[in-house]
């Protein structure tokens, strides 16, 4: 991208590189130039005023699911990247749960080349591991990482054979990409829809236990030891999760780990009134298992906040609540409820947030950005961190509206959303 | 949700539909119970039919088949004179392939004023009940409520002690996939019964203890505790799902028998909500014997029903006995 943009006296939030001061940013040719005090616009730069404003690097979203090819009712790459851009982020990972499943070069392609078409967020394929998510054998993992996957999993249908995750975690190293697993023992979740407690338990609909994700936590950290290799334990829900990726990691384990802003923010009992807009997997848990989630953001046990963007179409969630799929949106709410329900909370502060958002996501996926360091991609985020607003789905980019959080009153959003030094989402423009 | 109403519908004690007994209190309760009894005599008359329901239309929509639950809420609705549509998922093109909403608002085009739904899913009656204007009474979805059992089952204890509060009634059996448990459990709780469950742990829900029950592991405590004992259909198809060895080990371990019935220190009370898997969870000896009200409470079915159906429709519990006698609501 040819041309110069100078964003000007904001409050410049990078973790990657311990700044948080007043500072201009300077991006060049969409590459981050230089990051000063009282920089001096070039020949025909453009300029972004941000005083009052946060700039930091572009948010990065690692768990999503952006539905295509298969599921175009639901959402598609570009619809998906467009919501990515207005909920701040510059990259999306896309999950290969697709139909057909990305599985193989030409899968990662295609997600590739829908991505850069739709000119908004970057969108970054994950592969599969097993052929067809079916857990049976190795998908092709060179060949995919050769055309552009930054990683492997078979979320939405979780490897139940340990001995195909330990060869994957083998397989990977080759290729320096981190193995993603959503945890799940199929067996102990059984028929189970929601958390497995009381509220459950009331309105008579069937629980998944805690141990159904400790079980494969556990398992994949044990893997992780035994291999050398790098796991990426998707939206980590439990207290006894968080708590063994804590020890795995003070043992040197290579482990990453997500926490979501709904496992942050609500609970099984927003299950209530059985509305389908609280089903999600893994399910809501209890208020312990969310008050240890937010300890392991808050401590770095869980290095990165994702949303686990599900899109499903309005009728899909209109049914009876065992019969609904599981999941919400989450691209266009998850900063604003970060920066309400986590950071004015107090739970972390900004540059914590920020961290789980940029560089955390970065490193557990070796992805270019996450940062504002010289020469480092020109995606760039400015939030205005004091903007009231009141959640309407109505007006998502995203193509699905299915959301918890309705109605919510948030303050603080993203302004402007910059990648590769090109502004691909302008509030109110 | 905003509670939905057409005009030409008065409003009822009860509120628009009968989705639980969870939520509702005591004194609406005892109104069931209460208005329940003036109706028990209709079914004794030679005419056993009142015009209390004329000219209303009552659609049972059953999404599961059960034949005990359909013929008791359709006998109620023909006593009570309303005009009734019977459709089960089976034999209807009307429910194939189409969501539940749309055939529930594909009837509600017809004009009706009641649905008396069954449904597989926990949580389908609410949902159903947000949705359309017309009342909605929940006769089973999934394993959250059955609330016109619940009734049927207090009425019988009623019937035989006289009241509710303070005695010790215990349900036996698979309360995890229990509807019939769930709403005896709210409902007696709420009128001040002490109420137990005892199964296979493999059969209890987590947490079912905070819901203010007691748990027993064995049926000899329970029926050493118990004044009643509500015995639950065991599904014969839990052997798969890994719950349970085997029927001959439940009825060894779990079964009520009349030589257990033996060593309690009174007679208790043996209910059952049918159909019975005899030899199972109860043994014939047991069915067929003195304290079982197996039968009584078919009976009664038909009343709390009949109560259930007049006051959604509007009907005021001091003019049930008046209605009897041929009032129209
Ligand atoms: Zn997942």
């Amino acid at each position: 991208m040819s041309g110069a943009l100078l964003i000007r006296g904001g409050r410049v939030v990078d973790p990657s590189q311990s700044i948080d001061e007043i500072r201009d940013v300077l991006v060049v040719d969409g590459v981050l130039a230089e990051v000063a005090q009282g920089i001096d616009p070039p020949e025909g730069a453009r300029e972004i005023e941000a005083k009052g404003l946060v700039v930091t690097p572009g948010l990065i979203d690692v768990h999503v699911h952006l539905r295509e090819p298969g599921g175009e009712h639901k959402e598609t790459i570009a619809t998906g990247a467009r919501a990515a851009a207005a909920g701040g982020f510059t990259a999306v990972c896309a999950m290969p749960n697709t139909d057909p499943v990305v599985d193989d070069p030409a899968g990662v392609g295609f997600v590739l080349a829908q991505g850069v078409a739709a000119g908004a967020a970057r969108v970054y394929p994950v592969g599969a591991i097993s052929v067809g998510q079916e857990g049976k054998r190795l998908a092709a993992i060179g060949e995919m990482v050769g055309a552009g996957a930054v990683g492997i999993t078979d979320d939405g249908n979780p490897v139940m054979d340990s001995g195909l995750m330990r060869r994957a975690m083998e397989y990977a190293q080759a290729f320096d990409i981190p193995v993603a697993d959503h945890p799940e023992d199929l067996g102990l979740s059984g028929v189970g829809v929601m958390n497995e407690g009381l509220v459950a338990t009331r309105l008579g609909l069937h629980g998944k236990p805690n141990a159904s994700e400790d079980v494969h936590i556990v398992r994949d950290l044990m893997l992780a030891d035994l291999t050398g290799g790098r796991i990426h334990l998707q939206h980590v829900s439990t207290a006894y999760g968080v708590e063994a990726i804590r020890l795995a990691k003070a043992r040197g384990v290579r482990v990453t780990a997500e926490a979501t802003p709904h496992h942050l923010i609500l609970t099984d009992e927003r299950v209530e009134g059985f509305d389908t807009h609280a089903k999600m997997n893994p399910p809501l848990r209890s208020s312990e298992d969310r008050e240890a989630v937010r300890e392991g953001l808050a401590d770095g046990t869980l290095d990165v906040f994702a949303t686990d963007h599900a899109p499903h179409h309005y009728d899909e969630k209109e049914q009876a609540f065992a019969d609904a799929p599981n999941g919400i949106v989450g691209l266009e709410t998850a900063l604003g409820l970060g920066l309400t329900h986590l950071v004015g909370e107090g739970l972390i502060d900004l540059p914590t947030l920020i961290h789980r958002m940029s560089v955390g996501p970065a490193d557990a996926f070796g992805l270019p950005g996450g940062t504002l360091a010289p020469g480092s991609p020109g995606d760039v985020t400015i939030i205005d961190p004091e903007e009231a607003w009141t959640v309407d789905r109505e007006v998502f980019l995203s193509k699905s509206h299915n959301t918890p959080f309705h109605g919510w009153e948030l303050k603080g959003r993203a302004l402007f959303t910059i990648v590769g030094g090109v502004v691909v989402w302008q509030a109110g423009a | 949700m905003v509670e939905r109403r057409p005009l030409n519908q008065p409003r009822s004690s009860l509120g628009k539909d009968l989705v639980g007994l969870e939520g509702l209190t005591s004194e609406q309760i005892l109104t069931i119970l209460n208005t329940a009894e003036p109706f028990k005599e209709i079914s004794e008359r030679r005419i056993k039919k009142v015009p209390v329901l004329r000219g209303k239309t009552i659609v049972n929509l059953f999404f599961e088949p059960s034949t005990r639950t359909l013929v008791s809420f359709e006998f109620a609705e023909k006593r009570l004179s309303a005009d009734t549509v019977n459709i089960s998922s089976s034999g209807s093109s009307m429910v194939k392939g189409e969501t539940l909403v749309d055939t529930a608002r594909n009837l509600e085009a017809m004009r009706i004023d009641m649905v008396v739904m069954r449904h597989g899913s926990s949580g389908a009656a609410k949902f159903l009940a947000e949705r359309i204007d017309s009342s909605v009474i929940n006769a089973g979805d999934g394993s959250h409520e059955h609330p016109t059992q619940a009734l049927l089952d207090m009425l019988t204890i009623r019937d035989h002690y006289g009241k509710i509060e303070g005695l010790k009634i215990c349900l036996v059996g698979d309360i995890l996939h229990s509807r019939v448990a769930r709403s005896n459990i709210y409902g007696l709780l709420s009128l001040g019964a002490q109420v137990a469950v005892c199964g296979p742990k493999t059969l209890l829900p987590l947490g079912i203890g905070e819901l203010g029950v007691t748990v027993f592991s064995r049926v000899e405590e329970a029926i050493q505790w118990a004044d009643v004992l509500n015995v639950l259909r065991l599904q014969l198809e839990r052997m798969e799902g890994g719950f349970l060895p085997s029927l001959r080990e439940y009825n060894q371990v779990w079964g009520v028998s009349r030589a257990r019935l033996e060593e309690a220190p009174k007679d208790l009370l043996i209910l059952h909500p049918g159909p019975m898997n005899r030899g199972v969870e109860i043994d014939s000896d047991v069915a067929d014997g003195p304290h079982a009200m197996i039968l009584q409470q078919v009976t009664n079915g038909v009343a709390v029903r009949m109560a259930v159906l007049y006051l959604l429709a509007g009907g005021a519990p001091d003019t049930a006995e008046a209605a009897k006698e041929g009032v129209e609501v």
